[in-house]
């Protein structure tokens, strides 16, 4: 395990120096992303060897950074899962930035410096899954966002990704200070922050202190994961990145505040009092809606994708929240669900939203815009992009036998386990849970019949998307890659269950829950409420698929077929523009939700000068914006600017009146350290 | 041996669904009729269209791709899936372990889901129209049936559905407490949405902007045209048969004699004859609501559930 | 209270008598394939090619309970590609003349034509007029006529069964 270990750190670094040497030639992006295939593929093998046998592997270096501890390495299953979530991400994306970085041969960004922190990202993230004291963890943590905010701006020129990219650093940077602060009243000022120390540590704390943990923990690592309100820098910093590196930080740094979450709540902490889990619980459910809800309307595709991202992260931990709650109460064969539940959609999450990512900036790559108004028709132009973005979208909208399902299956089942809880105002929850979990994935079937249909099929909208060309085969391989996941997750769902069950023996006193799944193809839930094997509906599905044609073969009932025009009623002529649009297609649910979107509505309408009969011109315009940038942000940012104009005024420029301050201040120093 | 004789059960009872499943809908349209003071075509009306539709032509647009084609199959075989894991007739069946409640539910999802985006493939607006409002309110029916699951899982204690006829069986009383009664309500409003029955959609309405379901069919035509028409037959038939076996399950045979599984068969066209007689009734006694009034009726239906949930766990 | 109003009415259907085939002009032999293939379940798509709607209004009588064509098995759509017949009723105008030919060829085979009112067969009161283009059969194949001012509803139904070989003796 250490030589993996070594093989990551060694592939890693030398992909970031042939980035360096050459970044901009064709070979220099393949040897990056051969160095970043081969850092995550030694990644991913060192998490499944420490899953597999059990035994984490720890390393530590006392004397990197003496102060703090110095840097202590352990990697225990909970780990190791999520460095296999790294791999499973970074191995197709990698793959597929080595052609899609092409378009960036003409200088708009530079490849050196994205080669470099393409590598230092993968690499501190996965660090990040190893780290076992506090300065190790908040060393790579910072490492991450920094090395993702340089990712996020490559593209420097535009003037929208340079905002996201100030965004996504504010937004990092709070979410840092909230898990000082969390770590800092774990630690309680002791210098070695060894995570052993503080599971220790933890059970002494007072109830009071463990709730204010808990509260930072959940919002430092929920900035970083996405949870409503503090979701927004995600809609902006994940389309403006590069389309692999949309793919890994949708796909798998966001599961890192989950990592962060269950570290900390349930591993060092060892779970707490039910409303812990049921403001999971509730945080999960609130963003999952709202997340769906504002990706309907989105039009831009990775916008939309990004919202998804929101919505998935809140079906995670609606998950977790309820494996929570049923943790308190003891029931831990169901808690056992529900954080199987969780984890097994990170892993489909990262595989799924990775993939329609990559196929997005297949689009983009292919058309130039993100925008679907201008797409269609692409399925006959890129046939390749248009399957794999298929099977995607089918497998985020939950539909089986794809690995989405199986997930939201296991935790719907959990949360119907809910009714064992004894007490029945609590029990009460659940259902709505349930209902509100069932509505957005009902939204997200819509969502991505349009995002898919709007994309690819009809007519395109623009001669951008006319004449679109089909990836080159690197990008398509990392698609297919992909892909086969999506597929393979679904249907192996029996090999999956088990591992993660392995995965979270042990965490807060869980048991080895092993032995409650079955082995064979179906998957049982502990609370025996429920049963199903998703490798033998697809046998099915598969089967009934192929008998359909050959009984009709067989009747002799495949006819001829003839080719015509689209029935249009008649009408001489089919164009484009008399297609459905994305915002025509959303326009139903707009309307359904009016009341959370609150639509900006604006007529103009231009008469003719002489008569108030005649109109020459009509403007409608329909806006939505998120009303958290109205009612949250917009006044922070407001009466931050305000206090910073007003302190602005000590900066008076004079240097009499600096000089004044450092006396007054010395002097005030003075005092303090003489009297107290 | 019982294994293949359960096994031969189990294919014969999906195949029975899907031969019955015109004759339902006929059923339907001639109670309907009746009720229209008129003759109309004798319930076994849609096997002959069927055959019809079998032996004509096919006709695409050109500007169709490999979906159009691809979609019915898939129509099809999802809502034949699904017939497999409702039961019919008997109960327990070894296929009822492959799936519960909830996968029936998102299997028939994936229908949906392939047949709007056929609806958006020719590029027609019709057929974007069709999609965009049985996108809708296929989602807003979501909750309620999550929900209704939620509220028979634990009256009964199982998701799934042969489990959960025989449990049903065995305490005659949970068919009768009032979590029962407003799932069935509830129940039965979303199977008029998704099946495409007044007052969400007029099945027979020829105005295209009346239209959900067939607005995203306008382009299909021979073969195909039947595949859909027979999946959305079969679908029909599958609802009724949920709110008729989860709620009403005796006669369901357990055993299988020859005696259960007449007694069966017969119980079955009963139940269900009766419940295609209350939605002619219902049929004719309301006019298509407009689409966004039926939000709020499927909102009515939510609350229908909420209330069945709530009712289940307090009486616990 | 609608329930009561239903039985108290009855069954209003008539039933159909054959005799009025005068008005009814077969233009082309049925086919026994035609019979066979189309006999017992037709979809019908309604084409105005221009008419003044007095057609369709007795069209319109034929969905109803007194003449109730769907006791044949026929029945409307609306898409010709789910019909299996089309009614043309007008004269076939300019602007509906592509329309027309359209809707002819987005019907799927085997597929019948019948003819409604005089408009159709010779353009009626509208003969020699700018707007006309000329008569349905100059457009495409019509296979019955049934001539009429209006016609009747029993008679267009009667023309229908006749294009399918279904004439009651």
């Amino acid at each position: 395990m250490r030589a993996l270990f070594l093989a990551m750190l060694i592939a890693y670094s030398l992909g970031a120096l042939a980035a360096l040497a050459g970044g901009r030639s064709a070979l220099g992006r393949r040897l990056v992303a051969l160095g970043a295939v081969a850092g995550s593929g030694a990644g991913l093998a060192l998490g499944a060897a420490v899953i597999a046998t059990g035994v984490p592997f720890a390393l530590s270096f006392p004397w990197l950074l003496p102060l703090g501890g110095g840097l202590a390495l352990r990697l225990d299953s909970l780990g190791a899962f999520f460095l296999v979530v790294v791999g499973v991400g970074a191995i197709p994306a990698a793959v597929y930035g080595a052609g899609y970085s092409a378009a960036y041969e003409d200088g708009r960004a530079s490849l050196p410096l994205l080669g470099v922190m393409f590598n230092l990202f993968l690499l501190t993230m996965s660090l990040v899954t190893l780290a076992d004291n506090v300065l190790t963890f908040l060393l790579m943590w910072e490492g991450m966002s920094l090395t993702s905010y340089f990712l996020v701006i490559t593209e420097s020129e535009d003037e929208e990704v340079r905002d996201a990219g100030l965004w996504y650093l504010a937004m990092t940077h709070m979410g840092l200070v909230l898990l000082l602060g969390a770590f800092m009243l774990l630690t309680g000022g002791a210098v070695s922050g060894h995570f052993e120390d503080l599971r220790g540590r933890a059970v002494s704390l007072t109830p009071g202190t463990r709730d204010l943990v808990y509260l930072l923990a959940l919002l430092g690592f929920g900035s970083k994961a996405g949870i409503v309100p503090l979701h927004v820098w995600l809609p902006r910093a994940h389309p403006a990145a590069p389309s692999h590196v949309s793919a890994l930080l949708s796909g798998v740094m966001i599961k890192m505040g989950v990592y962060g979450l269950l570290r900390v709540v349930l591993d060092l902490l060892g779970g707490g009092p039910a409303w812990w889990g049921g403001l999971v619980l509730g945080v999960g459910v609130v963003s999952a809606l709202l997340g769906v809800l504002y990706a309907l309307m989105e039009h831009d595709l990775k916008r939309l994708l990004a919202f998804h991202s929101v919505e998935n992260i809140g079906i995670i931990l609606i998950g977790i929240g309820a494996g929570l709650m049923f943790h308190r109460y003891g029931l831990m064969s169901l808690a056992a669900l529900g954080f199987i539940g969780g984890l097994y959609h990170v892993i489909n999450h990262a595989a799924f939203k990775s993939l329609l990512f990559l196929g997005a900036g297949s689009v983009l790559y292919a058309t130039g815009t993100r925008n679907m108004e201008e797409m269609g028709g692409l399925i006959k132009r890129m046939p390749w992009t248009a399957i794999f973005f298929l099977i995607g979208a089918v497998a985020i909208s939950a539909l089986p036998p794809l690995n989405g399902f199986v997930s939201e299956w296991l935790i719907f089942q959990s949360l119907l386990g809910g009714v064992q809880i004894p007490v029945p105002e609590v029990a009460a929850v659940m259902p709505v849970a349930v209902g509100l979990l069932a509505l957005t994935s009902g939204l997200t079937a819509a969502c991505f019949v349009k995002a898919f249909g709007i994309t690819f099929l009809a007519l395109p909208r623009s001669l951008k998307a006319a004449e679109a060309h089909e990836s080159p085969w690197s990008m398509r391989l990392g698609m297919a890659g992909l892909g086969l996941g999506c597929i393979g997750l679904g249907v192996a769902a029996f090999a999956v269950v088990p591992v993660l069950g392995r995965v979270l023996a042990g965490l807060g006193g869980l048991p080895d829950t092993r032995a409650e799944f079955t082995l064979n193809v179906f998957l049982h839930t502990p609370s025996g409420l429920g049963q199903m094997s998703p490798t033998l509906m697809a046998l099915g599905l598969v089967l009934l698929l192929g008998l359909l044609p050959s009984v009709l073969w067989l009747f002799r009932l495949q006819r001829r077929r003839r080719l015509s025009d689209p029935w249009g009623c008649g009408r001489v002529g089919q164009t484009a523009r008399m297609e459905y649009t994305a915002t025509a297609f959303a326009e139903p649910l707009k309307r359904v939700f009016a009341d959370i979107y609150r639509p900006m509505k604006k007529l103009t309408v231009d008469f003719h000068p002489r008569s108030k009969y005649f109109v020459q011109s009509i403007e409608y315009r329909s806006e939505i914006t998120p009303w958290f940038d109205q009612a949250l942000y917009r006044p922070f940012l407001e009466s931050a600017t305000f206090v910073a104009k007003q302190m602005r005024r000590l900066q008076a420029g004079s240097l009499h009146l600096y000089l004044l301050y450092i006396a007054v201040v010395l002097i005030v120093l003075l005092v303090f350290a003489r009297w107290f | 041996m019982v294994l293949t004789v359960e096994y031969a059960l189990e294919v014969s009872q999906a195949v029975f669904g899907l031969a019955l499943a015109p004759f339902l809908v006929g059923f339907v349209r001639w109670v309907k009729a009746r009720l229209q003071n008129r003759r109309g075509a004798p319930p076994w009306q849609l096997y002959y269209e069927l055959a019809k539709l079998f032996g004509k032509e096919v006709v695409v647009s050109r500007e169709a791709s490999w979906l159009f084609y691809f979609a019915p199959y898939v129509v099809f075989a999802s809502t034949l899936a699904a017939a497999f894991l409702v039961p019919l007739l008997f109960a327990p069946l070894p296929f009822d372990g492959l799936g519960d409640l909830l996968a029936v539910v998102y299997l028939l999802m994936l229908g949906t889901f392939f047949l709007a985006l056929a609806g958006l493939d020719p590029g027609t607006a019709f057929g974007g129209m069709g999609s965009s409002r049985e996108m809708t309110v296929a989602a807003i029916a979501e909750p309620t049936i999550a929900v209704a699951i939620f509220s028979l899982a634990i009256g009964t204690g199982s998701t799934n559905l042969g489990r959960m006829v025989t449990l049903t069986l065995d305490n005659p009383a949970t068919a009768i407490s009032p979590g029962h009664l407003l799932a069935f309500a509830a129940l039965f409003i979303v199977a008029l949405a998704e099946t495409g029955r007044l007052p969400v959609d007029n099945p027979a309405t020829h105005l295209e902007l009346t239209m959900i379901h067939e607005a995203m069919i306008l382009e299909y035509s021979g073969r195909y045209l039947a595949l859909i028409e027979w999946a959305a037959a079969l679908k029909f038939m599958i609802f009724l048969s949920l709110l008729a076996n989860l709620f009403l399950p005796w006669g369901v045979a357990t055993d299988f004699s020859p005696v259960t599984i007449s007694a069966a068969v017969v119980a079955f066209l009963l139940k269900v004859g009766c419940l295609g007689l209350l939605i002619a009734f219902t049929e004719t006694h309301v006019a298509k609501l407009r689409l966004f009034r039926v939000p709020e009726l499927l909102g009515v239906s939510f609350v229908l559930a909420l209330l069945a949930v709530t009712s289940s766990l307090l009486l616990k | 209270m609608l329930l009561s109003k239903i039985i108290r009415t009855g069954l209003v259907t008539e039933p159909l008598d054959g005799d009025s085939a005068k008005f009814i002009e077969l233009a082309r032999e049925s086919r026994a394939e035609i019979r066979r293939h189309l006999g017992r379940a037709l979809a019908i798509r309604e084409v105005d090619a221009g008419s003044c709607n007095g057609c369709e209004i007795e069209i319109s009588g034929l969905v109803g309970p007194v003449y109730d064509c769907e006791r044949f098995g026929i029945h409307f759509v609306a898409s010709p590609r789910h019909a299996d017949m089309l009614l043309v009723t007008g004269p076939v105008t300019r602007n509906m003349k592509v329309p027309l030919l359209k809707t002819y060829e987005a019907t799927p085979a085997p597929k019948l034509v019948v003819a409604v009112g005089d408009c159709a067969k010779h353009c009626g009161v509208f003969k020699g007029s700018y707007a006309v283009a000329g008569s349905v059969a100059d457009v495409i194949p019509v296979d019955v006529f049934v001539t009429g001012c209006p016609p009747e509803p029993a008679e267009i139904l009667l023309g229908i069964l006749a294009a399918l070989g279904r004439l009651p003796r």
